[in-house]
């Protein structure tokens, strides 16, 4: 299919003579590699430098590789720093907001794509504009709802992780709705019509036919929840107030002191913190394609 | 990562198919009432409503009072001020900068990662498995990587004393963020580094999704390639077109973590800010949370009125919601 398709594009390659041809795909493929790597460099310069001695990443000529990779930035990271705590505290948060707005997503999805209802335009609408809004600036009021939770519900306010995870569940709801009903969109009606018929009630027809065959949507959206809740650096900011309860990308603010910077020690929880979400989108990136298109067509 | 591009072409609907499903069991027009669509948006509603609604209200509200400190932490009771939070913004002159650089940097932050991602998604249909495999791979690298891991990449790799560039450059000594222009533009090339391959893999996914005999009939009829891609492949491509430049003029009009972490909370006497971090700083450095409220009413009007946009060219464009 990619030869076709491939040719297809490139309906004057098959005017051109066969060497001219060869000579031009072969400029492309270095051109790719090259880009790529470009690309990849970072990522390969902070794993590098997370295991580079403190004398090769403090030396003024620094070299693409290392002879002496040590253990010693991560032994920092997690014993003087306490990164560990601050690893648990994100996976957590990550965790409960994936499960969840995966599980309140689906419903809404469902109820977007098979039903019509009165205001189901307008709904989708508003869900579309929620995506829109900034929410560093929504961060002033949910400082004041959140000191407010707190003094009813104090495993919800300031400096705890209860509170990162509600609003890190309200701000990846909205594209994950969004992206969910394109993949609900795409089974067809007809399997839930015979279960019907069948005899199956609606709560069967939810559960045991469109939710599994929804999964695979449903993990690729559960990347962009992830994301949302692992990446969120605004409000652990803002409403962890006491170093116990921080998440990873406020932590590691900690490593920054003005001009004497521990890079070693930066890269190292970088490269960790980086990981996780390198072997989410790994995992689920056969779907992801697939399930932006559908988010993005309809 | 190809082979799901093909299923996607098989199983999306078009909209003319979509609308008859949908009212398989009931028919649009004489439907009976049932209350599962509220029972199934009833957990989102109880989610989005206090945690996102209440707090837009809030936003609101708060940039018509006069909300700072006493009021935030001794509970003195907040003073109603019309508009004068808006009217102090629009006569500071700091406000209008901030403005003017926003736009500016997000403008060239959209166009960049535009023109990156879409000549890479070409690149990608012409060229081998294995260098096609590398380069989407890669791109999923930058893409996974968090703003904030991003960012401290990025600032090691631009050290002043330590960074590869300089060293590379032999310009050991020159601080990038010194000047406010290298500075944003340094910013830049990490937002593009993490937001074209969204651009990219989407762009791809639609020109793999072109079936293959339209542009074949096209050449048959003496179409050159000029004619193919101009009113074949673009008109087929223009909604995904239409959400990328939407959804990157979103995201790169809100950078927040990548200015906040690399300039250290706006730059040196805040000459990098842009309108996020300006709201977030007056808001939690000055406490004057009510003109950061106003900043970011602002913003979210600016934002809207995107919006109301991209709805209306998906609308000319044929889609439905």
């Amino acid at each position: 299919m990619n030869r076709t398709s491939a040719t297809a594009v490139r309906p004057a390659g098959l005017r051109r003579s066969k060497g001219n041809r060869t000579v031009s795909r072969r400029i492309a493929n270095t051109t790719a590699i090259v880009i790529a790597l470009l690309t990849v460099f970072p990522l390969y310069w902070m794993v590098l430098s997370a295991f580079k001695p403190d004398g090769e990443i403090n030396s003024v000529d620094p070299r693409p590789w290392t002879w002496h990779p040590t253990l010693s930035n991560f032994r920092d990271a997690f014993g003087v720093s306490g990164f560990g705590g601050y690893f648990l505290n994100s996976l957590i948060v990550a965790t409960v907001v994936v499960v969840l707005s995966g599980l309140v997503a689906f419903l809404a999805a469902v109820a977007l794509t098979r039903f019509n209802f009165r205001f189901r335009t307008t709904i989708l609408v508003m869900f579309l504009v929620a995506q829109m809004v900034p929410v560093e600036a929504l961060t002033i009021p949910l400082f004041f709802l959140v000191r407010d939770i707190g003094s009813v519900a104090p495993q919800f306010g300031l400096s705890t992780l209860g509170s990162l995870m509600l609003v890190n569940l309200a701000f990846s709801l909205p594209f994950a709705i969004w992206m969910l009903r394109g993949f609900v969109k795409a089974i067809p009606e007809s399997l839930e019509e015979a279960a019907r018929i069948d005899g199956a009630n609606r709560f069967t027809i939810l559960w045991r036919i469109l939710f599994p065959l929804v999964a695979p949507g449903l993990a690729a959206t559960s990347v962009f929840s992830f994301i949302t809740a692992w990446n969120d650096f605004v409000f652990a900011k803002t409403f962890i107030l006491d170093t116990d309860h921080q998440t990873l990308p406020a932590a590691l603010m900690v490593f920054f002191k003005p001009d004497e910077n521990d890079w070693g020690g930066i890269m190292a929880a970088s490269t960790l913190m980086t990981i996780p979400v390198l072997i989410f989108f790994v995992l689920v990136q056969r779907h992801l394609v697939s399930g932006l298109g559908g988010a993005v067509k309809d | 990562m190809t082979a799901t591009t093909t299923p996607a072409r098989a199983d999306r609907p078009t909209p003319a198919s979509v609308r008859p499903r949908g009212g398989a069991s009931k028919t649009k027009t004489g439907r009976r009432r049932s209350w599962m669509p509220f029972w199934l948006l009833l957990p989102s509603a109880v989610i989005l409503i206090p945690l996102f609604g209440y707090p837009l209200y809030q936003l609101g509200l708060l940039s018509f009072l006069k909300f700072g400190q006493p009021q935030a932490s001794a509970g003195e009771v907040a003073e109603f001020v019309g508009f004068d939070n808006y009217s102090t913004l629009l006569g500071d002159d700091q406000f209008w900068d901030v403005l003017f650089q926003t736009v500016v940097f997000a403008a060239a932050c959209v166009v960049a990662t535009l023109a990156v991602g879409a000549a890479l998604a070409v690149l990608l249909t012409r060229i081998g498995k294995w260098p096609r495999l590398l380069l989407l791979f890669a791109a999923l690298g930058a893409w996974a990587a968090p703003a904030m891991t991003g960012s401290t990449v990025w600032m090691f790799l631009f050290d002043t004393n330590l960074g590869l560039v300089n060293e590379v450059l032999g310009m050991q000594g020159h601080n990038w963020f010194y000047d406010k222009w290298s500075a944003f533009a340094l910013v830049g090339v990490v937002v593009v580094w993490h937001s074209f391959p969204f651009v990219m893999i989407s762009l791809y996914a639609g020109i793999e999704s072109i079936p293959v005999s339209v542009l074949e009939a096209a050449r048959l009829d003496g179409a050159s390639t000029w004619t193919v891609f101009r009113h074949v492949m673009l008109p087929m491509l223009r909604p995904i077109l239409t959400i990328v430049v939407i959804q990157s003029i979103i995201w790169d009009f809100k950078v927040f973590t990548q200015i906040y972490v690399m300039t250290g909370g706006g730059g040196i006497a805040g000459q990098n800010l842009v309108l996020n971090v300006y709201a977030y700083q007056k808001a939690f450095a000055s406490s004057d949370y009510s003109l950061g409220a106003a900043i970011g009413v602002l913003m979210t009007l600016i934002l809207l009125a995107v919006t109301i946009f991209y709805i209306r060219a998906l609308r000319r464009s044929g889609e439905e919601l």
